[in-house]
């Protein structure tokens, strides 16, 4: 026998279940007077820095069916690349973006909206910086343990082409899942959970 | 934002996940994996600073009623309907160390085993008293606790007579984007337990073990509300600051 090791193990997932808006988006789903506002409703304010921009994601199942019932976070750096995070230890990020959102999946159209701001480019390690990013974690009914995902940004080609998480896909054909195309005023980033178009997930 | 901690950030990778002890992506018992679930391989990403970074929340925006669900959408003087409890417990990481400031939120369906929300249509009553969502935050030990009570059963259009067991959604964030966690919580004794294929889609009986909450009639008020003790294991991070010198870039 030898010493235990004296750590415990995570606890195991379970999924978030159809009626997760009720915990986590209680005024999205009808539940009014609990909490105020939505937790991650808002990201940015009139004095946040850098580009506004909005992002348009959706979640498809492995028939290309939108989920109507996902939930979906996203967490990116500020204009500055700094994260709005006690353990950002680089520097102090934007006071007036929170660098993280929350939208449940419209019940309708299965689409969720987020107002945000571009952000800036964070360190892979010394001296190697990634592409801007921002990262996705996806949970719904059907879903056991969340998914993690990135997406990147179509009009960032040159930073896209070094960015050193992208360039550790092998099937090079994979790539542009995570890539988002802008149209207008707004990057369209569909996320595939299964098939031929199925998105990179990490494991993180 | 951040808690109030004695000791400066730690900034270390996180463990790499046991997806062995999770459930699986596919677990056709539980019918709506089988189209949501990637086919592919994922890909392993040791942590970079976009992971290991996260949002803390502070306790600036809870609100006096949300860690009681008993009367936080109760009218003035009434209250939910249904067996009283507290659940209690830590956040934890996998060194055993406590997490502080760490955002819990849970939902849940009423006594009846009916949720409010508007796609739910079991026959089963609402209560007009209860809403069934709540929230807190640990404290510097990594403690938490929440007034409620205890959901009812519900079935589910899974096979022909499913039953979900009694149980609480909690949603944890500690204090990287990688810890994100969302499980369920059951009650000791509960024999619906193990017959539950959302349940087993957790392939190790020792994992589904971590989400029974123990009965604790210490902790129980007498003549109030019965206790369950409920921990909660998030990822550990390696401790070494000279392997992440994310600074100067």
């Amino acid at each position: 026998m030898v010493q235990s090791l004296n750590r415990l193990k995570e606890s195991p997932s379970q999924t978030a279940g159809p009626y997760v808006h009720i915990g986590l988006t209680p005024n999205f789903s009808g539940i009014s007077g609990v909490i105020a506002r939505d937790l991650g409703d808002e990201m940015v304010n009139d004095k946040t820095l850098g580009e506004r921009i909005a992002i348009r994601a959706r979640v498809l199942d492995g028939t290309g069916t939108p989920l109507k019932d996902a939930l979906v976070e996203i967490w990116q750096a500020d204009s500055a690349g700094l994260y709005n995070s006690p353990t950002e230890i680089r520097g102090t990020a934007d006071p007036n973006f929170t660098g993280w959102g929350r939208k449940a999946t419209d019940m309708t159209t299965g689409e969720c909206l987020f107002q945000s701001i571009k952000p800036g480019r964070v360190p892979y390690k010394p001296g190697v910086l990634m592409a801007p990013h921002v990262s996705f974690w996806i949970v719904a009914r059907g879903i056991n343990l969340g998914l993690n995902t990135r997406m990147y940004f179509a009009d960032e080609e040159a930073a896209n082409a070094e960015d050193p998480v992208l360039a550790r896909i092998e099937h090079r054909v994979r790539v542009p899942t995570l890539i988002a195309e802008r149209q207008g005023d707004a990057y369209v980033f569909d996320i595939h959970l299964q098939g031929e178009k199925e998105t990179v997930f990490f494991d993180i | 934002m951040s808690a109030e901690t004695k000791h400066p950030p730690e900034i270390g990778a996180f463990f790499q996940r046991d997806r062995s002890w999770h459930p699986r992506g596919l677990t056709p018992d539980y019918k709506t994996s089988v189209l949501r679930s990637p086919e592919k391989a994922l890909l392993s990403l040791d942590n970079t600073i976009s992971e290991i970074t996260g949002p803390v929340f502070g306790h600036g925006i809870l609100g006096a009623l949300d860690n009681d669900l008993i009367h936080n959408f109760a009218k003035p003087g009434e209250s939910a309907i249904g067996e009283r409890i507290i659940v209690y417990g830590r956040v934890l990481d996998e060194r055993g160390n406590g997490v502080p400031g760490a955002l819990l939120e849970f939902w849940q369906a009423n006594a009846g085993g009916r949720y409010r929300h508007k796609k739910e249509g079991y026959i089963a009553a609402l209560d007009p008293n209860f809403g069934g969502c709540g929230r807190t935050i640990t404290d510097e030990d990594g403690a938490y606790a929440f007034r409620t009570i205890r959901p009812g059963a519900y079935p589910w259009p899974n096979g022909v007579n499913d039953w979900r067991p009694a149980h609480i959604h909690f949603s944890v964030f500690g204090h990287g984007f990688a810890q994100r966690l969302i499980t369920q919580m059951y009650f000791e004794g509960d024999p619906m337990i193990w017959q539950c294929p959302i349940v087993r889609t957790i392939p190790d009986k020792a994992a589904v073990e971590m989400l029974v909450a123990a009965l604790d009639m210490q902790a129980t008020i007498p003549m109030d509300a019965r206790a369950y003790k409920f921990d909660i294991v998030l990822r550990g991070r390696r401790s070494s600051v000279f392997e992440n010198r994310l600074e100067g870039n």
